[in-house]
């Protein structure tokens, strides 16, 4: 029965949702607004399964004594946004908005930033040609990165025609079929899931 | 024939592509599967998988397996990187090997959770499942990268396997993942953020390979069919876009349209 409820309600809406999704009936966007109204409650409801464990971690850890500074800082950041709106509100010039503004941001775009230097030291590896295809990428990268600059139409006229047809058709076919192949993919494993032959998402049960 | 009120015409051809897909899909599995051994081709991601737990377990280095920040639980890909979780955890609990699993959604932690606690079971070894390494950092997507950075560079994990949906902190992960040393194996559905794995990890399941795992790992008939069922699902798609370049052809050099139903 523990599993057997889960399975039940699986196909019941996996169904009920591929059916509605072939209807123009107001009752099939009624019903399809709902489930995506449930589901957006479900959701609120988890975030508190993860707020919970989030606490409970770093305090776990804190008392062991793992990375202490880290978790410390984590918990105060998690403390300290939902003071502030309760006490201050959430709106301009309060000092939730000024946390968000001057610290959430700015660390945010900081972490963003990094990806920067980590595409130019992942560049610097993957261009070193030393097999055909690492030199095919490398060819392609550089008639890409030319032909988007203004060096490129120095070089030749025609160097941006050529890089837009190597996106155009060997980049885009090469791009299409590998999704072709994870739409594929994605639609057996659905299968799998409403008809009860893929039980992981149960808890592992194979 | 007149199609039912209720019916969106415009969603026909969907539906005629779902029915046939839906009757392969279940004709190799609960048929072909009585009778036919499926072979896969080896797939060195997942071959890969066994050495990299061995790597980490030689070095007494943790495990680190992360679903990546784009995906939530109802995403196929999920589930699907779920089903290696599987797996890697069978792994990890046989050899004695600490398994990190941090993650930017609830409920992926709580399946997560449970995926792992009953692979640890299943092999015998459920004292060895610690329930905290299992754990939700942040929702934010950098948030969540920075904390995912911060286990690895803390932790130092001898192997990664990044597996799942991921967005623009594929390549800050797996740099970070590349900075230490670690095995990486990765893979997502997400095409433009393959070429960054690519370049930056040892092993990358591309597209199809990320969900034939389950079946490639278990040697599961009933998955393995399935992707049987995608063979013959991309065979009947190459035919039809062949009919359709030969008949894109034929109308061009006739000069005019010869069909008011199959217009390119």
């Amino acid at each position: 029965m523990g599993r057997k409820f889960p399975l039940a309600v699986c196909f019941l809406f996996g169904v009920v949702m591929f059916i509605q999704y072939f209807s123009q009936s107001t009752a099939a966007r009624n019903l399809n607004q709902t489930i995506l109204d449930y589901w957006q409650i479900v959701f609120a409801f988890t975030l508190i399964v993860g707020v919970f464990s989030f606490f409970k971690n770093n305090v776990t850890h804190i008392s062991r004594g793992a990375d202490r500074p880290y978790r410390v800082v984590g918990l105060i950041g998690f403390c300290s946004m939902p003071i502030l709106a309760l006490i201050w509100g959430i709106k301009a010039d309060t000092p939730f908005m000024w946390m968000f503004e001057n610290v959430q941001a700015p660390m945010q775009s900081t972490v963003f930033a990094l990806l920067a230097f980590f595409v130019a030291s992942a560049s610097f590896r993957g261009f070193r040609a030393r097999s055909l295809p690492a030199a095919v990428l490398l060819i392609s990268a550089l008639l890409m990165l030319l032909s988007r600059s203004n060096i490129g139409g120095y070089f030749s006229s025609g160097l941006p025609e050529v890089a837009n047809w190597v996106r155009d058709y060997p980049s885009m076919a090469a791009r299409r079929a590998i999704l072709i192949g994870i739409g594929l993919g994605s639609l057996t494993t659905s299968l799998r899931v409403i008809i009860g032959i893929e039980r992981t998402w149960l808890g592992g049960e194979k | 024939m007149a199609l039912p009120s209720w019916f969106n015409a415009e969603t026909l051809a969907t539906l005629l592509a779902s029915i046939i897909s839906i009757l392969i899909v279940v004709y190799t599995t609960y048929y072909r599967r009585k009778d036919r051994e499926f072979r896969v081709r080896t797939i060195s991601g997942l071959s890969a998988v066994e050495d990299a737990i061995g790597r980490a377990t030689e070095m007494a280095r943790p495990v680190l397996y992360t679903p990546g920040w784009g995906g939530d639980i109802q995403r196929p890909t999920t589930i699907a990187s779920m089903n290696i979780l599987s797996h890697v955890a069978e792994k990890t609990a046989g050899y004695d090997c600490r398994l990190v699993y941090p993650t930017h959604d609830p409920v992926i932690m709580a399946v997560a959770q449970e995926v792992v606690k009953e692979s640890y079971t299943r092999v015998g070894f459920p004292d060895r499942y610690r329930s905290d390494d299992i754990s939700y950092v942040s929702s934010s997507q950098f948030g969540y990268a920075a904390a995912v950075d911060g286990l690895i560079s803390r932790l130092k994990p001898a192997s990664i396997f990044l597996l799942g949906t991921f967005e623009a902190e594929s390549l800050i992960l797996a740099e970070t993942g590349n900075s230490i040393n670690a095995i990486q194996i990765a893979g997502t559905d997400s095409t433009i953020q393959l070429s960054f794995f690519i370049v930056a990890c040892d092993y990358t399941l591309i597209g199809e390979e990320v969900f034939a795992a389950s079946g490639y790992l278990s040697g599961d008939r009933s998955i393995l069919a399935s992707v049987k069922a995608q063979d013959i699902m991309k065979v009947l798609i190459a035919l039809f876009v062949l009919a359709a370049v030969v008949w894109s052809t034929v109308e061009t050099l006739a000069g005019q349209s010869l069909s008011e139903w199959w217009v390119f």
